[in-house]
C-alpha cells in the first residue's frame, strides 16, 4: 500500500481527538447525547448508591411516578417549541386531578364520562391561556405566570371545600383501578400511554404540516407570518394541547392517588421547564423534540426522587434544580448561539505531510524541470472574456472549451477563436472536463459532482453521490470538490473527488491540513452505479486514463507526487508512485500526442512551504491566527507545465517565470501541433506552437479514434 | 392584522403623556388615580374604619414596602427587563444577616452584609442576563429559587426573628418622625430620589433609551451590558433597603415570601401604573399610583376579611387584566417584535 492511500488502520493510527470532536459536533444527534449521556450516568449512580434501585420493581414503580410528571414536561415542551413557554401547567395539572375526583365522586358520573369531561376541562383551560396569548397577543411568560397564580389559588379553595368528600369517598370501578395501578406487558399503564402520546406526539411535530408549522412559529414568528402560517390559530391550539395533555397526567395522578392536596403539582411549571430546556429544547423556540423533552424530563425526575431517597431536604433540591435551569439556559443561549463558531475553531486539524525532496527547478541547473521563458510569448485567447479556466479542452470541429468560475464552459471558434459564446451553464464551479465516445462533453463540477453537456449544449446529471464510508462519522456520499476526470475505454469514467472535508472555496485548507481527505471515484455508465475506487486519497486532482488504457495517473496536489492505479491487468486494483518527486503542486494530466503526458503545476514548492509541511502546529496557529490573505502558499507566480513518460520520468518543461499572463497553470490540451493552457486565476486561454509533434493529433481521436494506443478495446 | 408603524406609535404615546392632561386625553396615571380617588371614597363611605386617619396612614405605611420595592421593579421593567428574584433577594440577604446577627454580629456588619449579599446577587443576575444573554424572566425566576434554596440552607427557619433591643435596625420600620411613620419617609425619599435618577441623570436617560429600543441604544454608544448590570444591582439595592423597612415593621423576616405571591403584587404596582412591559414607558409616578390602589385594595380585603386565596384570584385577575391592557395600548409590533419576551 502506497503512502497517498490511507487504509482503515492507518486511519486509526492518524487518529485526532478534535477532528473527531468537530465532526461529532456538526451531527445532528449530537446535542442531546449529551443529556443522554447525563441521564444514564445519573442513573447509574443511583443504582450504585441506593440498595434495589435498579430492580425491576424498583424500575415499574419509578415509571409510574414518572409517568404523569413525563406528560407535564412534554407540555412544556409543545410550548417552548412554539417560543412560548406554559408556566400554567403544574396548576392546570391540580386542578384536572381535582376535577377527576370531582366528576366521580361527587357528581358520580361514570368513569367512561369523567375522562373526557376533565380532558375538556384541561383543554378549556388551557384555551383561556392560547386566547390570551394567541389572539391578545400577550407575552406567554407573565400571562402564565398570573394563570398558574389565579388556577393555583382556585384549586386550593376548592380542595378545602371538597377534602372531606374526597377523604371519605372512593371510587367503585375495575376500569378507575386499572387506570390507577394497571399494567400493560408489565408496563404501568400510565407510563404505557405516556409513551404512545410521546409517538404520536413525535409524528405530529416532526413528520406532519402542523407540526412543522409551530415549529416554524418558535423559530421565526415574522417569517411563520409571512409564509401565511395562521399564527394565532397555531398558537392557540398549542396553549389547548398543553392544557389536555396536562389534564391526561391529572387523571392518572387522580386514579393513583385518589386524593387532592394543596401541595398537588407545586413547582412542577419550574421542574418541567428546568427539564426541558436541559434535555436540548431550546428556549427561543423553534428547535426540539419529543424526546429531547423526555431526556431532560427523566433527568431531573430521577435527580428529585433520588434526592428527595438520599434524604435532602426540599430547598436543598430547590436550589439545585434552580441551578441547573440557570446553567442550562445559559448553556442553550451561548450554544445555540456559538456552536458553528466552536465548530470552525476546531474543523482544521493539520497533520505531518510526508513529502519527498524537491528537485531543482532554477535555470541552468541542467534538470528536466529548470526554469525557462517558453511561455512568455503565449499567445492570448479570449482576453478579459473568461474568469479561471481551469481545464480547456477541444472538440473534433476545433472549438475550444474553458470551463469558468461563473459555473459556464465557455466555447470560442473561428479561425482565431475570436467567436466567445456561453456553450452551456452548468452551475456550482466546473472544473476537468473530458470528451466521451458520443462527443458528450463530461464535466467534473465542484459542489455539484459530475454533469454532461450534450453536443447542443443540454446539461445532464451524471453523478452527485457515491458510495459511503461505513466508520466515517462525516457522511461522505456527497461529492464535494468532483475536480478532474477522465473517462476508459470502456466508458467508465474515473473522477476526483479532492475533499470531503471542505468545499470549493475552502479547498485551500485542505492542502493546510494535509489529510488524505480526498478519494477516486468511478462512475460505471453500464450500471449507473458509482463507487468510491480509492478512498482516503492526499488532495486527488488530475486523472487521465494512461494510453493502454489499463491504468489511471493521479496526481496528487498535497503530496506532490504522481500515482498510478491499474484498472485491468495482473496488478489491477494497486496504487503505486510514479513520480515521486514533483518540484510543484500538482494538477491535471493530460495525454500528449507521442504516448507521454502532460502535467501542469499549479503551485512551486518552496523550502518554506516544505517546511510547514512537516509543522502541523505552525500550520494550525497560522490558520487560527493570520489572516486569510496573508497564509503561507506555494510559489503562486509561476506557470509550469511538464511533460513526463510512462515510466514516470520528467522530460521537460515549459515555464512562464513571470506569471504575469499565466500563473496557476491547472491544465493544457495539445490539438494539432498547438498547446493550449489554463490556469484558475487567468484571465485567457493561452496557446504555444509545439515543434515536432504530430500536427493532426487530437484528443478525441487519441480516446476514442483511430490515434487510439488503448490495448484493451471494447466494444461500445 | 394590524400593523402599527412604531414610529406612529412612540409619538401618540409621548403625545399622550406630555400633552394629555391639556388636551383632555388622559394618561393612564391619571386614569389609574382617577379609580384609586373613587375607591378611597367609595371604601371610606361603606367600610367601617377605612376612611380613619390612623387607617390611612396604616395603608400608606402597608403600602410602602410594596412601594420600594415596585420602584426597582419599575426600573428594570422600564428597561424592558424584569427581576423575579426582587422578594428573593430581599429575603434570602437579610435572613442570612438576621441569622448572624443572633450569632453575635453587629448591627453595622449585619446591615451591610445583607447588602453585599444582595448586591452580590444583582451582579450574577445583571452578568447571566448582559453577558451570557440568557432571558432576564428565566434567570431572575430560576435565581428566586436558588437563592431560597441557599438562604435556608444558611437559615434554616421559616421565620427568622431579629435580635431584640437593636432600636437603630428597627427605626426604618417601626420609627416615626414628625408623626409620620418612618416608611412612608423611607418610600417617599427613595421615590424621589430614583425620579430624579431616572428623569435628571444621562444614566436614567440611557434606561429609558434601551427600554425603548435596545439596539438603537447600543449602536449610540450605550454600553449596554454594564448598564443591565447595574440595574439588576440597584433593583437589589431596593431589594434590600425594603428588607430594612420590613424587619423595623415586623420583627423577622419570612422565608415563606419567597413561595408566595408577593413578586407579583410588585409587578401589578407597576404595570397597573403605567409602566408597560415593552420597556421605556412610563415613570416614579406610575409606581406611586400603582401602588396607591393595589395598597388601597389590600387594605378594603383586610378590612373585609376576604379569603387570601381569593384575593389571589382578585389580585390573578387585576393583573390579567393591566397586562391585555397594556398589550392594547402599547401593542408590539408584529414586524419588529423579538422572540421569547
Amino acid at each position: 500500500m502506497s503512502m497517498a492511500v490511507d487504509s482503515f488502520a492507518a486511519s486509526v493510527r492518524r487518529f485526532s481527538p478534535r477532528l473527531l470532536l468537530s465532526e461529532l459536533m456538526l451531527k445532528q444527534w449530537f446535542e442531546p447525547v449529551v443529556p443522554f449521556t447525563v441521564m444514564i450516568g445519573l442513573w447509574a449512580y443511583f443504582a450504585l448508591t441506593i440498595p434495589d434501585y435498579a430492580s425491576v420493581q424498583s424500575s415499574v414503580s419509578l415509571l409510574r411516578l414518572f409517568a404523569e410528571f413525563g406528560f407535564v414536561a412534554l407540555a412544556m415542551g409543545f410550548c417552548l417549541v412554539t417560543g412560548g413557554i406554559d408556566l400554567s401547567v403544574g396548576a392546570i395539572f391540580a386542578l384536572c386531578n381535582f376535577a377527576a375526583l370531582y366528576f366521580l365522586l361527587v357528581r358520580e358520573w361514570p368513569v367512561e364520562a369523567a375522562i373526557p369531561a376533565t380532558l375538556v376541562i384541561g383543554a378549556l383551560l388551557g384555551s383561556i391561556n392560547g386566547f390570551l396569548i394567541g389572539f391578545l397577543k400577550t407575552r406567554p411568560f407573565l400571562t402564565t405566570l398570573v394563570t398558574l397564580i389565579i388556577l393555583r389559588a382556585s384549586v386550593n379553595l376548592l380542595n378545602t371545600q371538597y377534602a372531606q368528600v374526597f377523604a371519605t369517598n372512593s371510587v367503585e370501578s375495575d376500569s378507575w383501578d386499572f387506570i390507577g395501578g394497571g399494567t400493560v406487558l408489565g408496563i404501568p399503564i400510565n407510563a404505557a400511554t405516556l409513551f404512545v402520546v410521546l409517538l404520536i406526539c413525535h409524528v405530529f411535530l416532526s413528520r406532519s404540516r402542523y407540526g412543522w408549522h409551530l415549529t416554524a412559529i418558535g423559530a421565526s414568528r415574522k417569517a411563520a407570518r409571512h409564509a401565511g402560517i395562521r399564527v394565532r390559530l397555531m398558537l392557540f391550539m398549542t396553549y389547548v394541547l398543553s392544557g389536555t395533555l396536562c389534564a391526561a397526567s391529572g387523571i392518572f395522578y387522580a386514579a393513583r392517588q385518589a386524593s387532592t392536596d394543596s401541595t398537588t403539582g407545586v413547582g412542577w411549571e419550574f421542574q418541567a421547564l428546568t427539564a426541558v430546556v436541559l434535555g436540548g429544547v431550546s428556549l427561543a423556540g423553534g428547535k426540539g423534540t419529543v424526546w429531547r423533552a423526555m431526556i431532560g424530563a427523566v433527568i431531573i425526575f430521577l435527580l428529585i426522587n433520588g434526592l428527595v431517597r438520599m434524604g435532602v431536604p426540599g430547598y436543598v433540591t430547590s436550589a439545585v434544580t434552580g441551578l441547573i435551569l440557570l446553567v442550562a439556559v445559559g448553556i442553550d443561549v451561548k450554544w445555540s448561539k456559538n456552536r458553528g463558531k466552536a465548530i470552525q475553531k476546531i474543523y482544521v486539524n493539520p497533520a505531518f505531510v510526508p513529502l519527498a525532496a524537491a528537485p531543482a527547478v532554477h535555470a541552468g541547473s541542467g534538470s528536466p524541470y529548470a526554469q525557462n521563458d517558453r511561455l512568455i510569448n503565449a499567445q492570448g485567447i479570449g482576453i478579459d472574456q473568461v474568469e479561471g479556466p481551469e481545464d480547456v479542452i477541444l472538440d473534433r470541429q476545433g472549438r475550444l472549451y474553458g470551463s469558468t468560475r461563473d459555473g459556464n464552459v465557455i466555447r470560442f471558434s473561428g479561425p482565431n477563436f475570436e467567436t466567445r459564446e456561453v456553450f452551456a451553464h452548468i452551475g456550482g464551479r466546473p472544473l476537468g472536463m473530458q470528451f466521451d465516445r458520443d462527443e458528450n462533453l463530461i464535466v467534473a463540477v465542484a459542489g455539484m459532482g459530475v454533469y454532461g453537456v450534450a453536443p447542443d449544449g443540454r446539461v445532464f446529471k451524471v453523478t452527485d453521490e457515491t458510495n459511503r464510508t461505513w466508520y466515517k462519522l462525516n457522511d461522505d456520499s456527497r461529492l464535494r470538490m468532483a475536480d478532474d476526470l477522465d473517462i476508459a475505454p470502456d466508458g467508465k469514467i474515473y473522477f476526483s473527488d479532492c475533499t470531503t472535508r471542505y468545499e470549493m472555496t475552502t479547498n485551500t485548507l485542505d492542502i493546510l491540513e494535509g489529510r488524505p481527505n480526498g478519494r477516486v471515484v468511478c462512475y460505471d455508465p453500464a450500471t449507473k452505479t458509482t463507487r468510491t475506487v480509492i478512498n482516503h486519497f492526499y488532495f486527488p486532482n488530475g486523472i487521465c486514463v494512461s494510453h493502454d488504457g489499463r491504468s489511471i495517473l493521479i496526481a496528487s496536489t498535497s503530496l506532490c507526487k504522481v500515482f498510478r492505479h491499474w484498472i485491468e491487468g495482473p496488478k489491477k486494483g494497486r496504487t503505486e508512485v510514479l513520480i515521486d518527486e514533483l518540484p510543484g503542486n500538482p494538477d491535471n494530466i493530460n495525454r500528449a500526442s507521442d504516448g507521454t503526458y502532460w502535467l501542469a503545476l499549479v503551485g512551486i514548492r518552496t523550502p518554506t512551504f516544505d517546511l510547514a509541511a512537516r509543522k502541523p502546529g505552525f500550520r494550525l496557529r497560522m490558520v487560527k491566527q493570520v489572516p486569510t490573505d496573508e497564509w503561507l502558499a506555494p510559489a503562486l507566480n509561476h506557470g509550469c507545465v511538464l511533460k513526463f513518460n510512462e515510466n514516470g520520468e520528467a522530460l521537460e518543461s515549459w515555464w512562464d517565470p513571470t506569471g504575469i499572463s499565466h500563473s496557476t497553470l491547472t491544465s493544457m490540451r495539445e490539438h494539432q501541433g498547438y498547446l493550449y493552457l489554463g490556469g484558475l486565476e487567468n484571465n485567457r486561454i493561452g496557446r504555444i506552437k509545439l515543434d515536432g509533434v504530430d500536427d493532426s493529433w487530437t484528443g478525441y481521436d487519441a480516446y476514442w479514434g483511430a490515434k487510439s494506443r488503448a490495448t484493451t478495446k471494447v466494444t461500445g | 392584522m394590524s400593523v402599527q408603524s412604531p414610529s406612529r406609535g412612540v409619538a401618540a404615546t409621548a403625545a399622550s403623556s406630555r400633552f394629555g392632561a391639556a388636551l383632555g386625553k388622559p394618561s393612564q396615571e391619571q386614569i389609574v388615580l382617577l379609580i384609586t380617588i373613587s375607591l378611597l371614597v367609595v371604601f371610606g363611605l361603606t367600610l367601617n374604619g377605612f376612611a380613619s386617619v390612623s387607617n390611612l396612614l396604616n395603608l400608606l405605611r402597608s403600602i410602602s414596602i410594596l412601594g420600594v420595592l415596585g420602584l426597582g421593579m419599575g426600573l428594570i421593567v422600564i428597561s424592558r427587563g424584569i427581576d423575579l428574584s426582587e422578594v428573593a433577594i430581599m429575603a434570602g440577604s437579610w435572613a442570612i444577616a438576621l441569622i448572624y446577627m443572633q450569632n453575635g454580629m453587629s448591627v453595622g456588619a449585619g446591615v451591610l452584609l445583607a447588602l453585599g449579599i444582595a448586591v452580590l446577587i444583582g451582579i450574577v443576575n445583571g452578568v447571566m442576563v448582559a453577558f451570557v444573554e440568557a432571558p432576564a424572566l428565566f434567570v431572575t425566576l430560576a435565581a428566586g429559587f436558588v437563592i431560597y434554596g441557599l438562604a435556608f440552607w444558611i437559615a434554616p427557619a421559616w421565620v427568622v426573628y431579629a435580635p431584640k433591643d437593636l432600636p437603630s435596625l428597627m427605626y426604618f420600620g417601626a420609627g416615626r418622625l414628625f408623626g409620620i411613620p418612618v416608611p412612608i419617609l423611607v418610600f417617599a425619599v427613595a421615590a424621589i430620589a430614583m425620579h430624579f435618577f431616572l428623569s435628571r441623570t444621562s444614566i436614567g436617560r440611557f434606561i429609558y433609551a434601551q427600554g425603548d429600543n435596545p439596539e438603537a441604544a447600543r449602536l449610540t454608544g450605550i454600553p449596554l451590558r454594564p448598564l443591565i448590570v447595574l440595574e439588576h444591582v440597584l433593583v437589589a439595592l431596593l431589594a434590600w433597603i425594603a428588607g430594612l423597612v420590613w424587619i423595623g415593621t415586623t420583627g423577622s423576616m419570612q422565608m415563606a415570601i419567597t413561595q408566595g405571591t408577593m413578586i407579583f403584587d410588585v409587578v401589578l404596582v407597576v404595570v397597573i401604573g403605567g409602566i408597560s412591559l415593552v420597556g421605556g414607558r412610563g415613570s416614579v409616578f406610575s409606581v406611586v399610583v400603582g401602588c396607591v390602589l393595589i395598597g388601597t385594595l389590600l387594605n378594603a380585603f383586610t378590612i373585609m376579611d376576604v379569603n387570601s386565596e381569593v384575593q389571589n384570584i382578585i389580585k390573578g385577575v387585576v393583573l390579567l387584566v393591566s397586562i391585555v391592557l397594556d398589550n392594547w395600548l402599547h401593542p408590539r409590533d408584529e414586524e419588529t417584535a423579538r422572540q421569547g419576551d
